[in-house]
């Protein structure tokens, strides 16, 4: 079915211990559209990405990622949670770009790449390599293969993760601050890499503080403050209309 | 304007006619005091060794390569070895149950620390020799149901066995705590990185976590193998005939004692440069990718160049003894 969203987030809460960090978080996100996501520090966006593919685990309500429950078992009208094994296929048709790349220092840009297609997809070293290729051809970076990350800029380790998080073809890509931990002149050519993905149909959650590219690139902006989603809308509405008065606030000291 | 200095300099070290300018490195005349001194030390002792005749070079040179003693050096490598890999193999498999989530199996992990690094090797290895006293036979099948299968204590534990035993058991759990501190040296963000791709818990440990832990991990350890070497002496409270029981079984007889003791020195300085000689390949091999290329100074250069002729020698010298 062609209407079926690619992440639906139903009443979603979750505490760490006492503290609820996300207050029944409703939101949709349509297939191929790129959502970014605002809001002040601590206000539970990465906490949010995190749930989408379970690398946390909710405490309530519903999370569905192209139809179907991230980390659970629908029975008899109850949910059961995945043994490790099924989680991790459903992790891979979900990418994910962090804010310090995390990439693995022992191995060079291609093994970073390569790594899951073969050790988790059981794919030839000869398919995978050839895909991961071109994977950094397309993020720019042909001439550094064969170098380890301490080798590497920031923009160049995050494009070799970006490439890392393709290879496994995923449908959804999550990207958690991707240029906050950057210096200034190599933003851009993070986002370059992006907005390329954006525009060959890739659905994408960002979290980011780069108003430029939300403006430019985003589907929609949802901005969220204390766990909670305040305000959603296309990029105009948002940026030139908010609503709400925390929207406002927070608006006029990041623009 | 701040762009206009920085532009003029560029300008002016690209213009045709200006010199490369050679840099001259900074000489280190302490370094070179400190040569002559060592040199100096070095000298003297060769000097009082060879003419000394209490050393009785030739009675060490009688005793280097004889069947007891290659026996004796072959029975000291293969307890180190054989306990070594025991004791890694059990320091990896309780540093990841301590790490585990489940509150059973980490404290399972703990007690068997506890009770392995507390308990003197010395008495842990007459305790397994003397295992047959505790339980004449060793069977295994259901706890207060059938056997399955059973055997003679005594065949089971040899000297060798008992040895290797109470070596290893005990390594395991001081491994353990140096696997987990290395464990824990790597970011969880590599964890979340390898979840994310789809990888499984065992799958990380083993590709993503264990080869940056391994970095902590093997100097430490090379220190214990190095450790292991001579602790395997203790084996003489059960008879075993290591090295140096090989080595004191001679020298209560013939009373040469000092030459025997140099004897079991030569060999012990033998192996243990061989093992160093491995840990810096290992640490070469799983330093990739942390290791920035450095240029070594003329001192180091030097050294490199004179050391490791000589290192292959000895390793080839003592491959052959081996076999022997
Ligand atoms: N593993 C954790 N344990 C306890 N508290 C956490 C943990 N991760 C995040 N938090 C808390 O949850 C809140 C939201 O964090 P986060 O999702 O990182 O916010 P954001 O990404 O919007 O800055 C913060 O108050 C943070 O301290
Ligand atoms: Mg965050």
């Amino acid at each position: 079915m062609p209407d079926i969203p690619m992440v639906q987030a139903i009443g979603v809460s979750k505490r760490f211990g006492h503290i609820e960090v996300l207050k029944a978080v409703d939101l949709t996100i349509p297939k191929g559209e790129v959502a970014c996501l605002l809001g002040p520090s601590g206000a539970g966006k990465s906490t949010f990405l995190r749930c989408i593919n379970h690398l946390e685990k909710i405490n309530e309500g519903e999370l569905l990622v192209d139809g179907e429950f991230v980390g659970y078992r629908e029975h008899g009208g109850k949910l059961y949670e995945l043994h490790e094994r099924h989680i991790a296929r459903k992790r891979r048709e979900i990418g994910m770009v962090f804010q310090h790349f995390n990439l693995f220092p022992h191995m060079t840009a291609l093994q970073n790449t390569i790594e899951a297609p073969i050790r988790v997809n059981g794919e030839t070293k000869a398919e995978a390599k050839k895909r991961a290729l071109e994977l950094l051809h397309r993020v720019g970076l042909s001439d550094k293969v064969d170098s380890y990350p301490a080798e590497l800029s920031g923009g160049q380790q995050q494009r070799v993760a970006i490439a890392r998080a393709l290879a496994m073809q995923p449908k959804l890509m999550l990207f958690d601050e991707p240029t906050s931990a950057l210096d200034p002149e190599l933003v851009g050519e993070v986002l370059d890499v992006m907005r390329g993905l954006a525009k060959s149909g890739m659905t994408m959650i960002v979290v980011t503080h780069e108003m430029g590219f939300a403006r430019e690139v985003a589907d929609s902006v949802v901005f969220m403050a204390d766990g909670m989603v305040v305000e959603t809308g296309s990029p105009a509405a948002l940026f030139d209309n908010p609503q709400h008065e925390r929207t406002r606030s927070f608006l006029s000291k990041v623009l | 304007m701040p762009a206009d200095p920085s532009t003029s300099r560029s300008g002016s070290a690209t213009s045709p006619g200006r010199l490369v300018r050679k840099t001259v490195p900074l000489r280190h005349p302490g370094r070179w005091a400190a040569v002559a001194i060592i040199a100096l030390v070095f000298a003297s002792l060769v000097a009082s060794a060879s003419a000394n005749p209490n050393y009785q070079w030739n009675v060490v040179w009688h005793y280097l390569f004889s069947a007891p003693i290659l026996t004796g050096l072959s029975h000291t490598v293969e307890l180190t070895v054989g306990s070594m890999a025991i004791g890694i193999a059990l320091g990896i498999v309780l540093a990841v149950m301590r790490l585990s989530p489940n509150p059973v199996i980490s404290t399972a992990a703990s007690v068997y620390i506890w009770v392995f690094r507390g308990i003197p090797v010395l008495v842990q290895l007459l305790f397994w020799y003397f295992l047959s006293a505790l339980f004449p036979r060793l069977s295994i099948g259901i706890p207060f149901g059938p056997s399955l299968l059973s055997v003679d204590t005594n065949h089971v534990i040899t000297q060798l066995t008992a040895a290797i035993l109470g070596l290893g058991l005990s390594e395991g759990a001081y491994m353990a705590e140096i696997v987990r501190s290395g464990i824990l040296s790597v970011s969880p963000g590599q964890n979340d990185a390898a979840k994310s791709l789809g990888m499984k818990g065992l799958l990380t440990m083993r590709r993503i976590v264990l080869p940056q832990a391994l970095r902590i991990i093997i100097p430490p350890t090379g220190n214990e193998t190095i450790g292991m070497l001579k602790n395997t002496s203790m084996v003489i409270v059960i008879a075993y005939t290591d090295l140096l029981t090989s080595v004191s079984l001679i020298y209560a007889r013939t009373y040469e004692t000092i030459p025997l003791l140099i004897v079991a020195c030569i060999w012990y300085l033998a192996v243990t440069t061989v093992l160093m000689f491995v840990q810096s390949g290992i640490e070469r091999r799983f330093g990739r990718g942390f290791m920035p290329r450095r240029e070594p100074g003329r001192l180091a250069r030097t050294r490199a160049r004179l050391f490791n002729r000589s290192a292959t020698a000895g390793a080839t010298h003592v491959a052959g003894g081996g076999d022997a």
